[in-house]
């Protein structure tokens, strides 16, 4: 039963997964498969060469996994303007994950290329997945300029740090009710996962914990079963945190009264 | 003597011929067309519309492929 959807698309697993650095096709084939993924992503390299990727690609496109394009490296938003067409074309696809990167050392998304690039891509009929820092005045004018889904980074790419700015997320979440957050990016431990589902994110997006670990496979499981554990989580509805401490069991006083 | 008018397709210098369009330099360096994206000084051209779009000395043609990602 489909528990969520992203432009009108209806999905059971709340795990988006990159397909990238895994040790080949057959476990990345195995990974997505124990990660019940059915959205990943893909990316275009400049080459002329045919050969190469060891059957990569045509491994995910038989996956069954609805493909979700990247613009990866792009450093303007022209550039990614263009590499979204491209990917266009050679996905048959109008979803695309638009990164327009603005810094060399952290890879952080840069607001304005990525706000210019979204606007004009949603007017050219792109379905927009816009990977964004947590910054909640840039992610309501990703909105206002069209995108249905923002994607703001838990951390640096590729980092595995984590949720660096817990109260960021929330505050997200808190004043963009109803619009699917999912955190892409800087997740490396299953408990990662947990604690975004926890906060009210309706899916994470993650490569690298995946992909670099010793097993990925298990790890893929592993991040499939934190995640709905966190979102169990989140719709339980997390206790309230207190400062001090609330005694639980409902004793009067001390068990004794004893001078 | 001047040089002679070259195009650039993912980095190499090509020699220029006149009246070559962007689906004619694909099958001059064996690129099957239907396998890649191109874009021409930055701007996308899409694959019906490479061969109405043509070539000139200087320009820059770039191929793209399909690889994995995240």
């Amino acid at each position: 039963m489909a528990v969520w959807s992203l432009h009108g698309v209806a999905l059971d697993s709340r795990l988006l997964l990159g397909t990238a650095g895994y040790p080949s096709p057959q476990v990345l084939r195995e990974a997505i498969a124990a990660a019940g993924a059915q959205v990943v992503t893909v990316g275009l390299r400049r080459t002329l060469a045919a050969a190469g990727d060891n059957g990569f690609v045509a491994m995910v496109r038989t996956s069954g996994a609805r493909l979700l394009p990247n613009t990866a490296g792009c450093r303007t938003a022209r550039e990614a303007v263009a590499l979204a067409h491209m990917a266009r074309e050679l996905f048959g696809s109008t979803w695309i994950k638009l990164e327009v990167v603005g810094d060399e050392h952290t890879l952080q998304p840069d607001p304005w290329g990525t706000l210019e690039a979204a606007a004009r891509l949603v007017r050219d009929g792109f379905a927009v997945f816009p990977y964004c820092t947590d910054d909640l005045v840039s992610c309501q004018r990703l909105l206002d300029a069209g995108c249905e889904v923002l994607m703001p980074w838990g951390a640096p790419i590729g980092s595995g740090q984590g949720l660096l700015n817990p109260w960021a997320l929330r505050t997200l979440r808190a004043r963009l009710p109803g619009v699917p957050l999912v955190v892409d990016a800087g997740i490396g431990a299953p408990s990662h996962a947990a604690q975004a589902m926890e906060l009210g994110f309706d899916g994470v997006l993650l490569n690298s914990a995946v992909a670099q670990a010793r097993d990925p496979v298990a790890m893929a499981r592993a991040f499939a079963r934190a995640i709905e554990a966190g979102r169990g989580g989140f719709e339980a509805g997390v206790m309230a945190r207190q400062d001090m401490a609330v005694a639980s069991t409902p004793v009067t006083g001390r068990p004794f009264l004893i001078p | 003597m001047p040089a002679e008018p070259t195009v650039q397709i993912n980095g190499e210098r090509l020699p220029w011929v006149a009246g070559e369009h962007v689906a004619g330099a694909l099958a001059r360096i064996g690129v099957a067309s239907d396998q890649v994206a191109t874009a021409l000084n930055g701007e996308f051209v899409a694959r019906n519309r490479r061969a109405a779009t043509p070539l000139a000395p200087g320009d820059v043609l770039t191929v793209f492929r399909p690889i994995v990602g995240g």
